[in-house]
């Protein structure tokens, strides 16, 4: 535990400035890099929380395509932002200030991280998914098990979200042909 | 273009195999590691988006082409929905992988969840190299 606290520690550091300096920065093409490494230390931090399915995607979809898709988009615009000028916004300043202090209080009544008394350790489900999905399933991974078996609606769902997505990313980029071209020519 | 970056090609042409070869494993080993059919998926596409960065999106398009993505979108969903109608017929609840295999209910369970996570890793793959193509391929003057 305490070697890994120094680890998060240095992680949650580079993260704070990375968002720091994505915020202040004017030149888009950076700002999508440092978004890719934003994405990588998160993964990293999954990692060290054990959820290591998360930190897959994470690097995978956050660090990897995204980083892509936003360079792609970019070729096709403009990499500057277009400048306004700095001034204090004293009303965005007071919704900022209030909602972070609301969320900063809020988080004194979280449980700590790993603590036996949980409402995530004290759930019955918690016994059923851990303990029978076993014997029900005869597979050993539990997240895989809730994922398919025990909430296929749910995953079904996430699919059909993705197709849904997918289909209309795809209409709204993909290029329209005429009608007497041939489909596959591009 | 084509003729420089002479490392970044001859790196990515090396790991392509084991990038492919790990979405693979992330998708089957999904029961007993960790994984599944969302991380293969996304780690297929992104080898995918790899070769078509260094080598040109002509050439990913031979490997994967337009179309037969605009196949595998659909398709997985329909391996999904289809696992489901399957238990349907054969007596049991939507998406109920025991009645799979009648005699062993934990086969039926690791062929339904193994189904499943391959459709999904079918969608998920294909929508995220598709979005790349689509992307990639609008600036291009063809």
């Amino acid at each position: 535990m305490s070697g890994f606290f120094y680890v998060d520690l240095i992680l949650f550091a580079i993260l704070t400035v990375t968002a720091i300096t994505i915020a202040q920065l004017r030149h888009l093409y950076a700002a999508a890099m440092l978004s890719g490494l934003f994405s990588l230390v998160c993964a990293s931090i999954f990692v060290l929380l054990d959820a290591v399915d998360v930190a897959f995607t994470e690097a995978a979809v956050g660090a990897g395509i995204t980083t892509v898709l936003f360079l792609s988009a970019l070729a096709l615009t403009n990499a500057g932002e277009r400048f306004t000028p700095r001034r204090l916004g004293l009303p965005a300043l007071i919704v900022v200030t209030i909602t972070g202090a609301t969320l900063i209080y809020a988080s004194q009544d979280l449980p700590v991280v790993g603590s036996l008394d949980s409402p995530v350790q004290t759930h019955p489900l918690k016994s059923v998914y851990l303990e029978e999905s076993v014997q029900e399933t005869g597979i050993p991974n539990v997240v895989t098990t809730v994922l398919a078996s025990y909430r296929g609606y749910d995953t079904m769902g996430e699919v059909a979200v993705i197709f849904t997505a997918g289909i209309g990313v795809l209409l709204l980029l993909a290029r329209t042909r005429k009608p007497g071209s041939e489909a596959g020519s591009s | 273009m084509e003729n420089d970056h002479l490392v970044l090609r001859v790196v990515s042409k090396i790991m392509m195999p084991f990038i492919l070869l790990f979405a693979l494993y992330v998708q089957f080993h999904g029961d007993y590691g960790p994984g599944g059919g969302f991380q293969a998926g996304a780690i297929f596409a992104t080898g995918m988006i790899l070769y078509g960065l260094v080598f040109g999106l002509d050439r990913a398009r031979k490997v994967l082409p337009w179309n037969a993505l605009m196949f595998l979108i659909p398709l997985g969903l329909l391996i999904y929905i289809g696992v489901g109608v399957v238990s349907l017929l054969l007596g049991g609840r939507f998406l109920d992988y025991d009645t799979l295999n009648p005699h062993h209910p934990h086969a039926g369970q690791h062929l339904g969840i193994l189904l499943v996570e391959a459709g999904v890793g079918i969608t998920v793959a294909a929508v995220l190299t598709a979005v790349f193509y689509a992307f990639a391929g609008r600036g291009v003057k063809q």
